[in-house]
């Protein structure tokens, strides 16, 4: 599904990933940890070929992101649902429509679709908030609506940079509880964060291996859960 | 073909897809102003080079179809030489009628020159004959050299060495009239090109969400080729009916003012202007999606 074989990626004249590889099988459920600036974003901008490695390779369901034109990178992303960190929304949109975009760009926009993004946005707690503007939303309203975003085409691949970041606590189970739920229904989950209470909530809920990003290089940090 | 369909593409239309792209002011009422007025430079432009055109076959048929015989010979010989070419010129084929110019005429050629009070009988000016042609013509040279022969007081001016220059500056002015137009597309289509530009990177976030979400390069460029065509279209259809406009309300064409109250359209020349449009909006299909195309490329 996504596989990096000996990858590294250099920035600015410095190496901040090298000799990287992972195999990410479908169906599973990965959590990826490091300190802030340890490379955990351009990780996950290697897995959904939004960076090109400097070294290595990286290939998306069988395909190497090098060979690939942009017009197939972007194929390749209808497979690949992202929640950024920063969630990434159009704001002269409503959520319904920044939610249903992925639809509206593949021209799949039809009356069943539409019928599921509303039970998509009273799934991730957003049916009352459908008409609002980002701008209106809160942190962890933003959060979800990206998540209903990233999920609206029904992925293979759900890649999650720091979901949490800028929500509570209670706020923060809900999203994870809605990515559990998701990896049920048998997609593969990806999720970089560095809060650690978070990975300790997942557990019992979910089996997940647990990744870690030190000196530049991909570890796996302790058991998995 | 495959450029008609994406083009009727663009007047067809995605109007949801057409707000993933937000309004921006300035580079809509940028494309707006320059494609009107354009358009209507380009509609008087226009209305130059068929004016020119029209000038340059009114003189050539004005001046083709007539030419002049003077006779210069002392005052005792000129009736009779004036006679002897009236005579030659009854003879001639391709000559329709021939006719000497009274003095009345004559005064009224002289006195913008001399003004009204020419003492015209006081004065060796040379006895003019106006000839017509038929639709033929007369042979030039053979009747030189008769008038030679049995008039030799008589030269004759088939108007040559007027029409020709007359004809090459009608000429001049025609082309000048399309460069014209063609720096104006061109001018249009830098316009628009700078405002797709402006407009590509002003919305350089959307194009990223857009792309992380899947979209196309095709769909992205679309959204942005489809706002300038139909911006370019109406702003020239603006300009061109008020250039229009402009050009029916000069002076009729009059005698007195000669090319200057020429200058318009007649018949159905009229509906040469409302191409304008349509061109300018295939102008802007064509600069905003090499633009976009390029910018897309840089963002890549």
């Amino acid at each position: 599904m996504i596989e990096l074989n000996n990858i590294a990626y250099s920035y600015g004249g410095g190496e901040l990933l090298s000799d990287v590889s992972l195999k990410i099988a479908p169906g599973s459920f990965h959590f990826l940890t490091g300190p802030s600036g340890s490379g955990k974003t351009t990780f996950l901008k290697l897995c959904y070929g939004a960076l090109v490695p400097t070294s290595g390779h990286v290939e998306l369901f069988g395909r190497d992101v090098r060979e690939m034109s942009r017009d197939d990178h972007a194929l390749t992303r209808r497979q690949i649902g992202v929640v950024h960190q920063d969630c990434q929304f159009l704001d002269h949109l409503p959520v319904r429509e920044n939610v249903s975009l992925p639809l509206m760009v593949s021209g799949r926009e039809n009356l069943e679709q539409v019928s599921n993004l509303k039970e998509l946005l009273s799934w991730v707690g957003l049916g009352n908030r459908a008409g609002a503007l980002p701008p209106e939303l809160s942190g962890g309203e933003r959060q979800r609506a990206a998540l209903a975003r990233a999920v609206i085409m029904s992925p293979d691949v759900v890649l999650a940079d720091e979901p949490t970041g800028n929500v509570d606590w209670d706020m923060s189970q809900r999203l994870l509880q809605l990515l559990v739920e998701l990896n049920k229904m048998g997609k593969t989950i990806l999720i970089a964060t560095h809060d650690m209470n978070l990975i300790r909530a997942a557990k019992g809920h979910v089996q997940a291996r647990v990744l870690r990003i030190s000196n530049r290089k991909l570890q796996l940090a302790g058991a998995d859960l | 073909m495959r450029f008609l369909n994406a083009l009727s593409a663009v007047f067809v239309g995605d109007a949801q897809a057409d707000r993933v792209v937000p309004p921006t002011g300035y580079t809509a009422r940028l494309t707006l102003f320059a494609a009107a007025a354009m358009a209507f430079l380009t509609v008087f432009a226009l209305a130059l080079s068929l004016a020119t055109g029209r000038l340059a076959q009114r003189w050539g048929n004005e001046l083709a179809q007539s030419s002049t015989l003077r006779i210069s010979a002392p005052s005792e010989q000129l009736d009779a030489q004036t006679d002897a070419a009236l005579a030659v010129l009854e003879s001639t084929p391709g000559v329709a009628s021939a006719r000497a110019l009274s003095a009345d005429e004559q005064r009224a050629l002289l006195s913008p020159w001399f003004g009204p009070d020419l003492p015209i009988d006081s004065l060796p000016i040379p006895q003019l004959i106006e000839i017509k042609e038929t639709e033929q013509g007369y042979d030039t040279v053979g009747l030189r050299h008769r008038l030679q022969a049995e008039v030799p007081g008589a030269v004759l001016d088939d108007h040559t060495r007027w029409r020709r220059p007359l004809e090459k500056a009608a000429g001049r002015l025609r082309f000048l009239g399309w460069v014209s137009i063609g720096l104006i597309g061109a001018a249009t289509a830098a316009m628009i090109t700078l405002a797709a530009n402006a407009a590509l990177s002003a919305n350089a976030q959307v194009i990223a969400v857009l792309r992380l979400i899947g979209a196309q390069d095709g769909y992205i460029a679309q959204a942005f080729v489809r706002r300038f065509t139909l911006r370019s279209l109406t702003g020239a259809a603006l300009g061109t009916a008020i250039g229009m406009l402009a050009i029916f309300l000069l002076p009729a064409a009059q005698d007195e003012a000669g090319f200057l109250t020429g200058l318009g359209f007649s018949g159905a020349s009229w509906a040469l202007p409302l191409v304008i449009p349509p061109l300018a909006a295939v102008v802007a299909y064509l600069a905003t999606g090499a633009a976009a195309r390029r910018t897309l490329g840089e963002l890549a």
